[in-house]
């Protein structure tokens, strides 16, 4: 079977700057990998170039065996079948809830309004907001507005489902409801690929954990062994770092100025 | 000021002269008193009779009516009408070329927007009016209302596009990324979701426009144009003539601030509405 996912070789700069330095990374159905690294590792970038808001510069990039890096490729069709989850959410103020989630399917998938409005209240009752379609995203919470997106990308039937640090710009008790809504996405078989920093939702509910520095993938594999026992150093102070961040070493600390992350 | 004597006595301890209090009311009252000075001035010089005889003579424009509203103000909402029309449609399309992948179209966006940002507006206008029916070898369409219209439109296409791309501009990135994200083209996600948002954006600034345009429609009374062409400032020009007087001028401007001044106000509030919905 082809896998939902295949990334070989891929390369990413900006100008001098190389952000991704030959990445090789394959996705199956149903899997879910979570993405973890500090900040300009290339994390999001990654994410970013597997439905193309980023154009790699180099490699190749397969979403279920068709090739979107290939010159004539039909990116916008290419795109309906991967949902996108940003860090800032991204909700179209303008438009109400309800019309946020039918827009694109109306638009691009030409479902007529009736289907479209049912198939929008359907994934916000699964996203716990169905009380909320008449209201504008600004009257929302950031957990909500977060709630909404995925119901928006979900309204699409993606076979493929990327999250960019979908819970960093939270409020640390709204966090726990996104990841709840994620779980629940996880468990009913979507495919995922999660670029964060939540390691309990990463141990808990990936089947594969990914953790890159400095552009490549530095070590990739079950999370118990990724985050319970990494073997690579690079690894084991990231870790170290971000599950206990008050005991932070002396000698962990990084001089070098890092690169700003992407939001 | 006598009411410095009444204050309480100074600030205790080593401080001397007065307090910053002090000093403000007294530059308060330093400053009504000017005003009063300049006031009973100006009543006193000015020769208020010659004043209402040149310029509030209303028996010199009792022939401007019905005209007046019925031609002439009516032909200034409508060279305004069209022209924001034409300058909004041209803007809109400038400011997309302005912001295309290909470097030709946003050179000749770039060029349109110097030339007729530069150009003063009366010389585009005369350059239409009076040069576009010879080159044609004919009226340009839609005739005098069409010639000015696109003579002003021009110049607010220029300062429109300006203000659409700077709208288009402040949408935020990942409003495009979003929409593309969900399979949108480029194109139709910007005329459903990014350009919706800019609009509501240049609200006050295109409101502002209307209020430029409107005043510059008094350019046309510099064209020879037929009588039932004739605008505001055209109607008061020939009546001040007529009569050697000058109220048929301040009877034509009564009637562009009756426009500009509730224009001026909505925009206010929309500007007020905007700061406080950020």
């Amino acid at each position: 079977m082809t896998p939902m996912v295949e990334i070989r070789g891929l390369h990413k700069a900006y100008g001098d700057l190389k952000v991704l330095k030959g990445i090789d990374l394959t996705v199956e159905r149903g899997q879910v990998i979570c993405i973890i690294g500090p900040s300009g590792s290339g994390k999001s970038t990654l994410l970013r170039c597997v439905n193309l808001l980023e154009t790699p510069t180099g490699g190749q990039v397969f979403v279920e065996g068709e090739e979107l890096t290939h010159p004539d490729v039909d990116i916008d069709a290419a795109r309906r079948k991967v949902g996108m989850v940003f860090q800032q959410f991204n909700l179209f103020p303008h438009l109400k809830v309800l019309d946020n989630v039918t827009i694109a399917q109306r638009r691009v998938l030409k479902r007529p309004k009736g289907e479209a409005e049912r198939i929008a209240r359907e994934n916000l009752a699964k996203v716990g907001l169905e009380d909320k379609a008449d209201s504008y995203p600004a009257q929302l919470s950031g957990g909500q507005q977060q709630r909404v997106a995925i119901a928006r990308a979900l309204a699409m039937n993606p076979d493929l489902m990327l999250f960019d640090e979908p819970t960093s710009a939270l409020d640390p008790e709204l966090v726990g409801d996104v990841l709840t809504v994620m779980r629940k996405l996880a468990q009913e078989g979507m495919t995922m690929l999660v670029v964060t920093h939540e390691m309990g939702f990463a141990r808990d509910v990936a089947d594969r954990v990914v953790f890159m520095d400095g552009g490549v993938i530095v070590e990739d594999g079950p999370p118990e062994q990724v985050i319970g026992a990494p073997r690579h150093e690079r690894t084991k102070t990231f870790l170290r770092r971000v599950l206990d961040p008050t005991h932070a070493q002396e000698d962990d600390l990084d001089g070098a100025a890092l690169p700003a992350e992407g939001a | 000021m006598s009411t410095t004597a009444t204050e309480p006595a100074g600030p205790a301890r080593g401080r001397t002269g007065l307090s910053p209090r002090q000093r403000r009311k007294i530059s308060i009252a330093v400053q009504y008193a000017l005003f009063v000075v300049v006031l009973v001035a100006v009543v006193f010089i000015v020769d208020w009779p010659k004043i209402q005889d040149t310029f509030l003579d209303f028996d010199n424009t009792r022939e401007m009516y019905p005209d007046l509203f019925t031609v002439a103000l009516k032909n200034t909402i409508i060279y305004t009408l069209t022209a924001y029309a034409l300058g909004f449609a041209l803007g809109l399309l400038v400011a997309l070329m302005r912001l295309s992948s290909l470097a030709v179209y946003r050179a000749v966006a770039l060029l349109f927007v110097e030339i007729f940002r530069g150009l003063p507006a009366l010389l585009t206008l005369l350059i239409i009016g009076y040069g576009l029916p010879i080159a044609l070898g004919g009226p340009v369409p839609g005739g005098t209302v069409g010639a000015v219209a696109l003579g002003l439109g021009l110049v607010a296409a220029a300062y429109m596009a300006e203000t659409f791309r700077a709208g288009i501009q402040a949408v935020p990135k990942g409003q495009l990324e979003a929409a593309r994200s969900l399979g949108m083209s480029h194109t139709r996600a910007m005329f459903t979701i990014v350009i919706p948002q800019a609009l509501r954006i240049i609200i006050p600034p295109l409101t502002n426009e209307l209020v430029l345009l409107f005043k510059d429609s008094s350019l046309v009374s510099a064209l020879g144009i037929a009588a039932t062409g004739v605008e505001l400032t055209k109607i008061g020009s020939d009546f001040a003539i007529n009569t050697a007087d000058s109220t048929p001028f301040v009877v034509a401007g009564a009637c562009y601030l009756i426009i500009t001044v509730p224009l001026g106000f909505a925009v206010r509030r929309l500007e007020a509405r905007q700061a406080k919905a950020r």
